[in-house]
């Protein structure tokens, strides 16, 4: 069973793919406090990918390393440090334990490109981020809304997407 | 010369056989598939907003909502990140008794997806009766346990939530002397019957190198002679103190994944009988006296994944520092599990979906979340 730390994984990333990599900045998951320092600072250890090369980071991850399993691309709204983070998550068909590879894409344009074309695995869950959270995945061959009804306006998941008294909920009374 | 054209049919989203509201988009030339778009949404509620607004606890019961046949599975994949999250220890009784329900759940779960499965080939209600027969003795082990057949709500963080009834292991044992005559049956169900033969034989193939890179897991990945298996590969809980096989099947069809649950129905059971000799053995109670259930995580993020009977079953969760998940991700095997589904109908009848469909083993609520 092949093991790999996310040091190992870094490391291995910085010498074939040395521009991929961009150094990571601890993201603040709760709003800014009145005065003091900033708490709940989040840093995760895993290589952080630059958005356009995330498709030769994930393939050389499974051609490279044999991390030939796609389990999960989560992505996660970071409302206040005004980004996304997608984690897409690898296994080794042998077994193991997983490698993380983290892209992180501005909240305003919110653009990556899309895995499907190489590894049909990515398909659903780019569908599912893009229905849920507007991540615009390019180069996705058929990239509509999976959930959601196609005219559904918003992206539900999104931190501001407001919890109650939209329109399809009708008003100011609903809650 | 006769014209033809190719015809767009939806299959679903009310149809007995997509197990649930399911909506297939097929393209078809004749009774051959040319393509199929599967849709869903129809059940979807949006599980991970409305438990990005419930505390940690609150979620325990929702996750019983997502796969409602496997209740127990859910449980124990989300207590596994929380508890991962937030470092809570497991005593060892309580591993014990965690397996013990997850491989009950597992028997459950293949039996009446085997019963389903014949029942969408066209052998209507019958055989359903005999997947479903086990189920209830099984279901009333979880009521004992649990108080709920179904909905269980049994898991904590750091345990479960009350120790195993007087009467549960006797009634345990009765059960497991009746399960392998109940399996052998049940296989013979579908070997013995040459009309559903010939509708499981040679349809739906999935190679493994294209169930690899669709991501497909579970039986679908082991059907096709993939022999992955989150117990064996990244042993969780106490799963690597238990001697137990992991089935495969050759060529991936409707045959073998239906070969792969049944086999794996007989080391569940195999697994259940270690679980039982070395219960008594196990130290610590059912639950970690010192574990809080209104937890409250340190900043940062967790993975845990389970083989649920369906497949990986994950949960991600990312803490703020809170009582709340400040992300909560479920990574549903059904879902992923029908990526490759219009790959696996092309070239095949009609008539062949519902069976394609069958043998994937979904379960709407976790699909659409």
């Amino acid at each position: 069973m092949p093991e790999m730390t996310p040091a190992e994984l870094r490391a291995r990333l910085a010498t074939a793919l040395p521009a991929a990599l961009v150094e990571a900045e601890p993201l603040a998951i709760t709003p800014p406090p009145a005065h003091g320092p900033q708490p709940g600072l989040f840093n995760p250890p895993d290589p952080l990918v630059r958005p356009d090369y995330l498709v030769s980071a994930a393939l050389w991850v499974r051609d490279t390393l044999g991390y030939a399993y796609l389990s999960d691309i989560a992505v996660v709204d970071y409302l206040y440090a005004g980004c996304f983070e997608l984690v897409y998550r690898f296994y080794h068909p042998t077994g193991g334990s997983s490698v993380v590879l983290r892209v992180r894409v501005p909240r305003d344009e919110p653009v990556v490109p899309s895995l499907t074309p190489h590894w049909p695995a990515a398909n659903f869950h780019e569908r599912e981020a893009f229905d849920l959270f507007g991540v615009e995945f390019t180069g996705h061959p058929f990239l509509r809304r999976i959930y959601m009804w196609d005219e559904f306006e918003g992206f539900p998941m999104r931190k501001d997407f407001p919890r109650q008294g939209d329109k399809y909920l009708g008003g100011e009374s609903e809650g | 010369m006769l014209q033809t054209q190719e015809l767009q049919v939806n299959i679903g989203p009310q149809h007995p056989s997509t197990h649930g509201v399911f909506r297939m988009l097929v393209t078809v030339d004749g009774e051959t598939v040319v393509d199929l778009k599967p849709v869903f949404g129809y059940l979807h509620r949006n599980h991970e907003q409305i438990a990005e607004a419930n505390s940690y606890l609150q979620n325990m019961p929702y996750t019983d909502r997502l796969d409602y046949f496997n209740s127990m599975a859910n449980n124990h994949a989300y207590a596994m990140a929380v508890e991962r999250l937030a470092g809570i220890e497991v005593p060892e009784r309580a591993e014990y008794i965690r397996v013990l329900m997850v491989e009950l759940t597992r028997i459950l779960n293949h039996a009446s997806a085997v019963g389903f499965m014949i029942n969408d080939m066209g052998a209507w209600q019958t055989p359903l009766a005999f997947g479903m027969r086990e189920r209830e003795k099984i279901l009333d082990l979880f009521e004992m346990a649990s108080g709920a057949r179904l909905m269980c709500n049994y898991f904590r963080f750091g345990g479960v939530v009350r120790d195993l009834p007087p009467e549960f292991i006797p009634n345990l044992r009765e059960l497991l002397r009746a399960l392998p005559a109940y399996i052998d049956e049940l296989e013979r169900l579908l070997r013995d019957n040459e009309i559903l033969l010939q509708r499981a034989i040679g349809i739906g193939i999935l190679p493994p190198e294209v169930a690899l890179s669709y991501g497909v897991s579970g039986p679908v990945l082991r059907g096709s002679g993939i022999p992955y298996d989150v117990r064996k590969a990244e042993p969780y809980s106490v799963y690597d103190r238990f001697d137990f096989d992991v089935p495969i099947g050759k060529v991936g069809d409707v045959y073998d994944r239906f070969l792969v649950r049944i086999e794996e129905m007989r080391q569940s059971k195999r697994i259940i009988e270690q679980v039982l000799e070395q219960l008594p053995d196990a130290k610590g109670g059912h639950i970690n006296p010192k574990a809080r259930q209104n937890v409250r995580p340190p900043v940062g993020d967790a993975y845990a994944r389970i083989e649920s009977p369906k497949g990986e079953l994950g949960f991600y969760l990312v803490s703020d520092g809170s009582t709340k998940p400040y992300r909560y991700k479920v990574r549903a095997p059904s879902f992923i599990n029908l990526t490759p589904l219009a790959d696996m109908c092309r070239g095949y009848k009609v008539a062949d979906i519902v069976v394609i469909l069958g043998s994937i083993d979904i379960v709407m609520g976790e699909v659409d979340r």
